[in-house]
């Protein structure tokens, strides 16, 4: 149970009692909980951390901290060990004991779990040294690495809510608007729109009843960075949403959080709990006068409801169908009223600017494209996981200083940016800055983070096929441009990689495009034909083999690839005949290659996913 | 069942904005959304029930057909699409003879899809139940639902 | 009083108005399919969209919802419109193949045959214009079907595809379908809405003796207007 703060000053002696406690010399292990690392069994860990500290009589002498997401998703289970800021991955369960015995109480550095830098082979100890994290400004996500998301006190040692007491005390709304004005901040969700904007054209419209709402369906596929700062650090946005509030002049907040996201939700309704009881939500917060509280909706699973008008939609109970903006949603949004929706990472970025000021903030990312940006870099590079980078750094610097480069040694093909609503990006656009105008013109877009990387076994017509499924079965169906037009795109796609591509197509391709891009109620069908055009601008020649050809030179598509089997490296020891389900692979003896009868073969792959020996080859 | 849906809707004060919430709820309860349920939920909050079929058919999130012991979802995320989770579903329903969103006879698995569930770094990626499989390929599927009884 | 201009004419409107009020009231023509004045606009078909520019941008929106603004440049047929108009047109012909009043449209438009393959077409008689289930909620008050799933699977149906229980026999949904999807017969002393799997006892007329409304519509109409119960024992024409 917290102590409700009732003034700045009880605020601030809290917050000198926890900073004074955490700063103490106990020895602390913070164990990444981020949802990425649950299928690495990171809950097992924590827990035997939790047994095996016990056991030695250590549980009041260490500091054991569950954390959200550290970042370096490919590299998990990680454990950061202090003192020494000491960087362990790829943890098992039979490495705890000896972490405890030798880290924690000899501060002895166990060499097999550093991270070895791929390019010397060196093993480094800190997080600061490791390459994936030496160029990122970790600005936001830096203090999940800091954390207990579950615990309010952790984030107040952390200069959490600090923010919010300057905006309460020392400022008006709308001062608080100009400061997020000056910063140049910009909408995180894909929008781009300039944030300070938005909160006056709020704050201006006419009403006496206002929203401010946190968009947490994070829909895009492919992208988690919402998701990681939800689950790692949701008492950030809170703080964000309620200063927003202040700003606006609203007293009522909404967080709709995806349903696929159950640790971001249950962590977001234990900070909402929290912050009730401390009295930062609530009547009266920190004695200011100001009254705000915020609620918690889920989403049933729609990707359009991340679309402003359809999320409103759905919180008044309704389908998920957007509406069309004529009339902006801060002016008629949630119930006909003046709503302000803003993504999570923008509400993440306001306490930031606040603490900093908008100088500081300004001094960071590119011209017009201000702070930093976090994607979810992931696909066939080396080092996945949540990234936080200057607005400006080029996609090489992403992905090959910070990513590592292309996954098995192959070869770069193209970045996918913006989720469905983006574009793919070829090798020529590398040294393009990762900033909200240069990705529009380059045909893609920002989207909300998600950067997916692209190798030579990747085809792009079977990319823009994926993406026109995907939008098919999330359209709300509403429109015809968009429930008819991406079904028609779709078809045609579909019989490209079949082989039943026609020499119209690709114009075909374009014209319904033109009337999605025109026509459509709402962005889900204005930016449908993004993932096609934008592969069709720069993969062309992909496309045109596929139609006058019927070929697939990536070997994706099922009905233009076959199997075979490459006799040179084929041991001939039978694993793929087991594997094969219709018995489509002969032994011909221990030593001898085994034989692959191609007419029955119904290319699942399971020859291909259990040969360690690359033996079986696709083209 | 009257009992726990009129819980449910009282837990949101008849709200009817809170509709989805509420039908999330009951969809707790039941492991679907069952019929009975549905007409229960309309007349206790006086909304046209064709309102509410439209709502309970409309989000993913809700079944209307009973589902099996385990619900298996598979990511259709992109970046477990590039890493070739086609052939993991693929398999799945091969191994089970059932397609996207149906129940196995003995109603031992019901096989869904998702698009995305963050876990992108360990993709191709696999929820059974709650529990997260990462890194999945064709070979390791038997092996994992053999483990669930 | 606002002033703006369509097609080049300078036209007069009143603050709140769409574009599609102040043509219609000036005898310009602009197809609609998902419009009817006594629902509100819905913005679905998209078949009335319009080019409209103030300054040097233009950009392509729907009449039926677009507020009207003080010099504001519409064309409602410039190519732009057209190519947008044509396209839509050639996704509804794709979708309702067969059907009379979506070829109408299209041979206007010029289009003879779909630029999709043949195996694709659909033959399909709804649009989804959602009139049908619009008025049965905003006009009858009853909601008795609704758009039910979502995206290409989107239909109009009455809850669980069963009977539509609610449903009073109006025929409002038949009446104000544009292309004719609602099949809904009178035989004899029954009305059927075979959409709705719905069927009706028709009330006698006491004096002439035909069937002119469904029972159940009555007694609606009586219950929420407190009518007497013989009010509707005689026709409207016998009355």
């Amino acid at each position: 149970m917290l102590n409700r703060l009732c003034s700045r000053k009880e605020l601030e002696v809290l917050q000198k009692g926890l900073v004074s406690r955490m700063q103490s010399d106990k020895p602390r292990i913070a164990v990444c909980n981020g949802t990425a690392c649950h299928p690495y069994g990171c809950v097992k860990i924590s827990e035997a951390f939790k047994t095996e500290l016990a056991k030695q009589g250590l549980e009041n002498k260490v500091d054991l901290k569950i954390t959200g997401c550290h970042g370096l998703c490919e590299r998990g289970p990680i454990a950061v060990i202090r003192p020494g800021d000491i960087f362990y991955q790829q943890l098992k369960m039979e490495d705890v004991p000896e972490i405890i015995s030798k880290t924690i109480a000899s501060g002895n550095i166990i060499d097999r779990l550093l991270y070895a830098d791929p390019a010397t082979g060196k093993k480094l100890v800190h997080q600061r040294e490791i390459p994936f994290y030496r160029k990122q400004q970790r600005l936001i996500l830096g203090s999940n690495c800091e954390i207990d998301p579950t615990s309010a006190e952790d984030y107040i040692a952390i200069g959490g809510y600090t923010a919010l007491a300057k905006a309460l005390f020392e400022m008006t709304p709308e001062q608080v608007i100009d400061e997020v004005k000056r910063s140049g901040l910009r909408g995180r969700g894909g929008g781009g729109f300039p944030t300070g904007i938005k909160w006056e054209s709020c704050r201006n419209a006419p009403g006496d009843i206002k929203y401010v709402i946190v968009n947490a369906d994070e829909g895009d596929p492919g992208a988690y960075a919402n998701e990681g700062l939800l689950t790692g650090n949701p008492h950030s946005i809170l703080e964000g949403l309620i200063i927003g509030a202040y700003a606006i002049g609203a007293r009522e907040g909404y967080i709709y959080v995806r349903n696929e996201y159950p640790l971001a939700l249950t962590n977001v309704m234990t900070a909402i709990g929290q912050g009730q009881q401390l009295g930062v939500l609530g009547n009266n917060i920190l004695g200011s006068g100001f009254d705000f509280d915020v609620r918690i909706t889920r989403g049933g699973g729609a990707f359009v409801c991340g679309e402003s008008t359809a999320l409103m939609a759905s919180l008044e109970g309704k389908v998920g169908e957007p509406r069309a903006k004529y009339v902006h949603t801060v002016e008629k949004g949630l119930w006909d009223r003046p709503s302000d929706l803003n993504n999570v990472e923008t509400w993440a970025n306001v306490p930031l600017i606040l603490n900093k000021g908008a100088d500081w903030y300004q001094a960071r990312g590119s011209e017009g494209n201000k702070g930093t940006k976090i994607f979810s870099l992931t696909g066939k590079v080396n080092n996945t996981g949540l990234v936080e980078v200057p607005m400006g750094m080029t996609l090489r610097e992403i992905i090959y200083d910070i990513g590592g480069g292309i996954k098995g040694g192959k070869k770069f093909k193209a970045v996918q940016t913006g989720g469905p609503s983006g574009g793919c990006l070829p090798e020529s656009l590398l040294d393009l800055p990762v900033d909200f105008d240069e990705l529009t013109k380059a045909g893609s877009m920002m989207g909300s983070g998600g950067m997916i990387v692209m190798d030579e076994h990747n085809c792009m017509v079977d990319v823009a096929n994926y993406f026109l499924t995907f939008l098919e079965e999330e359209s709300c169906g509403k429109c015809v441009p968009c429930r008819e037009g991406i079904k028609r795109m779709q078809q045609i796609l579909n019989d490209i990689t079949e082989g039943k591509g026609e020499e119209k197509d690709i114009d075909l391709l374009k014209q319904i495009s033109a009337t999605l891009k025109d026509s459509s109620l709402c962005a889900l069908g204005t930016s449908a034909p993004n993932p096609v055009l934008s592969t069709i601008r720069y993969f062309r020649d992909e496309y045109e083999v596929h139609i006058k050809e019927k070929r697939c030179p990536a070997g994706v598509c099922k009905a233009l690839i076959h199997y075979y089997v490459i006799e040179e490296k084929c041991p001939g020891c039978g694993l793929c005949v087991k594997a094969c389900p219709e018995g489509a692979i002969t032994s011909m003896g221990k030593k001898n290659p085994v034989v692959l009868d191609e007419s029955k073969c119904i290319k699942c792959g399971a020859c291909y996913d259990v040969c360690r020996l690359g033996a079986i080859g696709i083209e | 069942m009257n009992e726990k849906v009129i819980a449910v809707i009282n837990k949101y004060n008849g709200d009817k904005s809170q509709l989805i919430s509420i039908l999330q709820d009951i969809q707790a309860e039941y492991y679907y959304l069952p019929k009975e349920a549905l007409v229960q939920t309309s007349e206790a909050m006086d909304i046209p029930l064709s309102k509410v079929y439209s709502l309970a058919t409309f989000f993913r999130a809700f079944s209307l057909k009973p589902r099996g012991k385990h619900l298996i979802n598979v990511c259709l995320g992109t970046a477990c699409h590039i890493r070739g989770v086609a052939r993991v579903l693929d398999k799945i329903e091969r191994s089970l003879d059932i397609g996207r969103g149906e129940t196995t006879k003995d109603h031992k698995f019901t096989l869904e899809t998702v698009n995305c569930m963050g876990c992108c770094a360990v993709g191709p990626a696999v929820k059974i139940d709650g529990e997260y499989f990462g890194q999945m390929t064709t070979d390791k599927i038997d092996p994992v639902l053999a483990n669930f009884e | 009083m606002i002033t703006l201009n369509i097609d080049g004419r300078e036209l007069k409107a009143e603050k709140g108005q769409t574009i599609l009020q102040v043509a219609s009231e000036n005898g310009i023509d602009i197809p609609t399919l998902c419009y009817h004045e006594a629902l509100e606009p819905y913005g679905a078909c998209r078949l009335c969209v319009v080019e409209i520019s103030k300054g040097r941008r233009s950009r392509i929106v729907a009449s039926c919802l677009y507020p009207v603004e003080e010099g504001l440049e519409v064309k409602t047929s410039s190519p732009r419109v057209l190519d947008n108009r044509k396209m839509i047109l050639e996704l509804l012909l794709a979708r309702c193949c067969k059907n009379k009043v979506i070829q109408g449209l299209a041979a206007q438009m010029g289009i003879e045959q779909p630029s999709f393959k043949p195996e694709y077409l659909e033959d399909n008689d709804c649009i989804l214009c959602g009139l049908c289930v619009r008025a049965c909620e905003q006009i009858v008050g009853v909601s008795a079907i609704s758009l039910v799933n979502r995206g290409i699977t989107k239909e109009v149906a009455p809850p669980f595809f069963g009977s539509a229980t609610a449903c009073i026999g109006c025929g409002s949904c038949y009446y104000v379908c544009p292309t004719g999807a609602i099949k809904m017969e009178d035989k004899g002393d029954t009305r059927i809405i075979h959409n709705w799997r719905v069927e009706f006892k028709l009330k006698k007329c006491n004096v002439c003796g035909n069937y002119w409304a469904p029972e159940k519509q009555l007694d609606y109409i009586r219950d929420k207007l407190h009518l007497p119960e013989k009010f509707f024992d005689i026709c409207p024409d016998c009355k």
